[in-house]
């Protein structure tokens, strides 16, 4: 078998750490139990196991473990956090506020409800790929029932003010989701401090297992949410379907590691991040997507300008990395996010997203910077877009026959 | 997605890359395609006195099967008279490089530089005759 590239894809999925794996591996021979089952000690040692992983999930986000719902995913989360508040608070209005650059996974369900005669605001960031407070503060209507901001944006690693936008719609009591999955062990998360009433969490973002999440709906003050999986009444009736103990128990491990050995963890990621980002900009014409303060050091954007994306992806076989997300690098559509930040289509063409973690080592790091620097000239050689810039040419001002 | 190994020969070994002196009378020159939609292929073409093309050129900016395509036609188009050229097919090229229905549009790209290259020859050479 060909030699596998270096992965630096982190923000797509991580692999999951040794240590979670061997934690869930008993629950699938051993510990097989139904924690639902209440009459033998197989069920009795399940529900144990996914109540403890219930208190890791919890305690990395300072919340109460009975405010924690176990789901497949983010994707599942954030359906049943924005299809399940809005309808359930329909009464107090029906309008939504959302942000054009959040993940489909928001997006897909704000639209759906649009659909059951919703209205729904998508808040264009500015060019940093950051919420501007005041506008979101204009888009607040008195029918505004529901507000959903990522945290960490998944493209570019930018991080909202999740604070400032909670504060604003608990003051006019709008409830506030938040999509946390590119967030945890990244950034610090307190929702006794927070003002934040959905959370939506995943796993395999933070060195667990695909597959598994989970959804913090508050206690107090305590928010009603529409069960969207309906059945045997698991997770007090907001998720019915038979729990995943061997999942569930990854997941708690995975975070129990993320709270103990994130700080230390963000540095070395920090230090690799630095490198990075002055190796790549040493690159004559590239441009960082997203503000460079205000984001996680875990996710690089750049664009190159003059060279293709796809081409480039062909090109550095030696590392695997995305164009855009994952999710829409199938198709021949620039990235979605990055022309909400009003990035010209060349430049969001051409846009790689470097993500990197825990098992990232600063050779790595050099390796790819060499590796782009390389192709990046090979072809730049070919492009004769680069040309035109190298005779001084204006691309903006040719003519194009747009096809 | 997978490509197929002639257009990860053309790609890794682009045959012909570069350009051709654009203000020569013999030298025809097509620029198809637009950044924004992720490709824009330059294609240049030397006629000789016989009518036959002696050399071709091309730089393109997209991904690796606009770069297969237009490395591909630079290779047939040499020998070949200006008539010849012109009759390229797109479905020739996505044929030769087993081109995926999503990557059709490169080699459609590809018969477009082509006949640019040769409208712009033919403009000059009809120019030329005039004058």
């Amino acid at each position: 078998m060909e030699r596998m590239p270096i992965y630096l894809d982190y923000s797509a999925t991580t692999p999951v750490d040794p240590r979670v794996a061997e934690k869930m591996i008993p629950y699938l021979t051993e510990q097989y139990g139904n924690p639902a089952s209440r009459s033998h000690p197989y069920g009795w040692t399940a529900e144990k196991a996914v109540e403890n992983a219930r208190e890791e999930v919890a305690k990395l986000v300072n919340a109460d473990p009975r405010e924690i719902v176990w789901t497949s995913g983010a994707t599942e989360s954030n359906n049943l956090a924005i299809k399940g508040a809005a309808n359930f608070y329909s009464e107090k209005g029906k309008h939504i506020i959302t942000v054009a650059t959040e993940h489909k996974a928001v997006i897909d369900p704000v639209r759906d409800l649009e659909r059951l005669g919703f209205s729904a605001t998508f808040l264009e960031p500015e060019a940093n790929g950051l919420v501007d407070i005041e506008k979101f503060k204009a888009a607040i209507r008195p029918d505004t029932v529901l507000a959903s901001v990522m945290f960490v944006n998944n493209e570019i690693g930018v991080i909202q003010d999740i604070e400032a936008i909670g504060h604003l719609c608990r003051e006019h009591g709008v409830i506030f989701h938040v999509d946390a999955a590119q967030a945890t062990g990244k950034v610090d998360i307190d929702l006794e401090k927070l003002p934040v009433d959905l959370m939506s969490f995943s796993a395999h973002k933070t060195y667990g297992p695909k597959g598994i999440g989970a959804l913090y709906v508050r206690r107090k003050p305590r928010i009603r949410i529409e069960a969207q999986m309906h059945g045997g009444g698991h997770e007090r009736g907001m998720r019915s379907g038979t729990l995943a103990p061997h999942q569930i128990v990854g997941m708690g491990e995975a975070f129990r590691i993320a709270r103990e050995e994130m700080h230390a963890e963000n540095e070395r990621v920090r230090m690799l991040n630095h490198r990075l980002l002055a190796g790549l900009t040493s690159i004559e014409e590239s441009y960082v997507n997203g503000d460079l303060d205000h984001r996680v050091p875990h996710n690089l954007n750049i664009s190159f300008n003059y060279v293709e994306g796809e081409s480039l992806i062909m090109a550095i076989k030696g590392i695997a990395v995305s164009s855009g997300s994952a999710c829409t690098s199938a198709s021949l559509e620039p990235s979605y996010v990055l022309r909400a930040l009003g990035r010209s289509d060349e430049l969001a063409h051409s846009s790689i997203r470097f993500s990197i973690g825990r098992f990232t080592t600063e050779a790595d790091v050099d390796y790819t910077i060499q590796l782009l620097k390389d192709k990046i000239d090979k072809l730049r050689e070919l492009s004769p877009l680069w040309e035109m810039f190298q005779d001084g040419v204006d691309i903006s001002k040719v003519e194009w026959a747009e096809h | 997605m997978a490509y197929s190994d002639k257009v990860l020969d053309h790609y890794e070994n682009p045959r012909n890359v570069g350009s051709l002196d654009k203000n020569d009378p013999n030298v025809g020159t097509g620029m198809v395609g637009a950044p924004a939609c992720g490709d824009v292929m330059k294609l240049m073409i030397k006629v000789n006195d016989a009518g036959l093309i002696e050399d071709a050129k091309f730089k393109t900016y997209g991904c690796g099967s606009a770069i297969a395509s237009s490395s591909l036609v630079t290779e047939w188009l040499k020998g070949k008279t200006i008539d010849e050229a012109y009759a390229i097919k797109n479905s020739a090229i996505a044929e030769e490089l087993a081109l995926p229905p999503v990557k059709i549009h490169c080699s459609v790209l590809a018969e477009d530089a082509i006949k640019a290259a040769v409208a712009d020859i033919k403009a000059k050479q009809a120019g030329k005759e005039a004058a």
